[in-house]
């Protein structure tokens, strides 16, 4: 074997190594483009459900969940227990589970710890930039995989923070902005729908949660529907597309999504 | 300042955390009945669709009551600019926009 190639199993050059970063860091630099905006959108959601900035600092670096977060946010503005808002954001991150199960094969050769540290920064977004890159390249790269993961929690992050400071000084309803929680709510849904199976679902968990959130409540409405939605995802027969792609490797919408 | 929902963001990484950790470091989620693996595929967009619902279409009096206005069609708006363009931030500010615009033309 040639001494300009990496790793044992890999069989990359340096120059295609450095190619496919080159690749990484493009498609990392367009995924923060759109992270910081939408982080602002998030400091936003957080103030009207009055957080503190220390409590969105510490939400979107400790959950680091972006979907999750707004979530939370509507939850806390409504009132709904810890307990609710702790079942919900597993709903919703229930499906890292599946990216995390697609990376393991790349991570085999670190050691737990390293392994553990990764994990927290599994986002959509790292998940679907370092798989791509990785695919690229035949196996593991530490670098690239940090480039993907800071990609998304730095922008992230500092939207955050920006987007609250911002908005404090402003008339939320008289700018329209209330409605930006519930808009990226129905617009994250939708980044997640890659066929009818997920239509069905989303569509289900609506007609669930309105009317048993009109006689049980908003916060119950919402968790039946979260609960229930999947089933009627279930019922439906899978696209070609959804047939075509095996459920442990999951191809997310890098640029609807979030963390 | 306020730290109240500090353990809030620790409580939502604790069942956050083992979703990303756990194939990675115990791998065999694969093992899972494929059922299973869909739901969880699943959970995602319903839960995110529940939410947008209920905050769009429900009052947050109690009992809630159904609401109509420009809010659901602003939701709607955002939800054909999002199919169109696959970004979250256009369509979320062209919602914006046209709450603003309603509500200053004294339409809402």
């Amino acid at each position: 074997m040639s001494r300009a190639r990496i790793g044992a199993a890999g069989g990359v050059t340096p120059e295609e190594l450095a190619d496919s970063r080159k690749r990484l860091v493009r498609d990392a630099l367009a995924i923060s483009a759109y992270a910081l905006p939408v982080g602002l959108v998030f400091g936003l959601t957080a103030l009207q459900a009055h957080y503190s900035l220390a409590d969105v600092l510490a939400n979107s670096t400790i959950a680091l969940a972006g979907g999750a977060q707004f979530a939370a946010a509507g939850l806390v503005k409504d009132g709904a227990s810890w307990f609710a808002i702790a079942g919900v954001t597993a709903l919703i991150n229930a499906r890292h589970l599946l990216y995390s199960a697609a990376v393991a094969p790349y991570t085999g050769v670190l050691s737990r710890r390293e392994r553990a540290g990764m994990a927290h920064f599994l986002t959509d977004e790292t998940f679907a930039l370092a798989l791509t890159h990785f695919r690229r390249i035949g196996r593991f790269d530490r670098r690239g995989y940090w480039i993907a993961a800071m990609a998304i929690f730095v922008p992230w992050t500092i939207g955050s923070a920006l987007g609250y400071m911002v908005a404090g000084a402003v008339d939320v309803n008289k700018l329209g902005l209330d409605v930006a929680f519930p808009a990226a709510m129905a617009g994250l849904s939708l980044g997640m729908v890659s066929g009818r199976r997920d239509v069905a679902a989303a569509l289900g968990a609506v007609a669930v949660a309105v009317p048993i959130g009109l006689v049980a409540g908003a916060s119950f409405g919402l968790v039946s529907g979260a609960v229930l939605g999947p089933f009627f995802g279930l019922a439906v027969p899978p696209s070609a597309n959804e047939e075509s792609s095996a459920p442990e490797t999951p191809e997310p919408s890098a640029e609807a999504g979030l963390p | 300042m306020s730290f109240a929902l500090v353990p809030l963001a620790f409580v939502m990484w604790a069942v956050t955390y083992p979703a990303r950790a756990l194939p990675m470091l115990a791998p065999g989620i694969e093992r899972l009945p494929p059922a299973a693996i869909t739901y969880l595929r699943l959970a995602g967009p319903a839960a995110l669709a529940a939410l947008a619902a209920v905050n769009c279409l429900l009052t947050s009096d109690k009992p809630p009551h159904l609401l109509l206005g420009i809010v659901p069609v602003a939701v709607g708006l955002c939800v054909l600019v999002v199919a169109r363009t696959r970004l979250l931030l256009p369509g979320v500010t062209a919602a914006v926009v046209l709450v603003a615009f309603t509500r200053a033309a004294g339409l809402a």
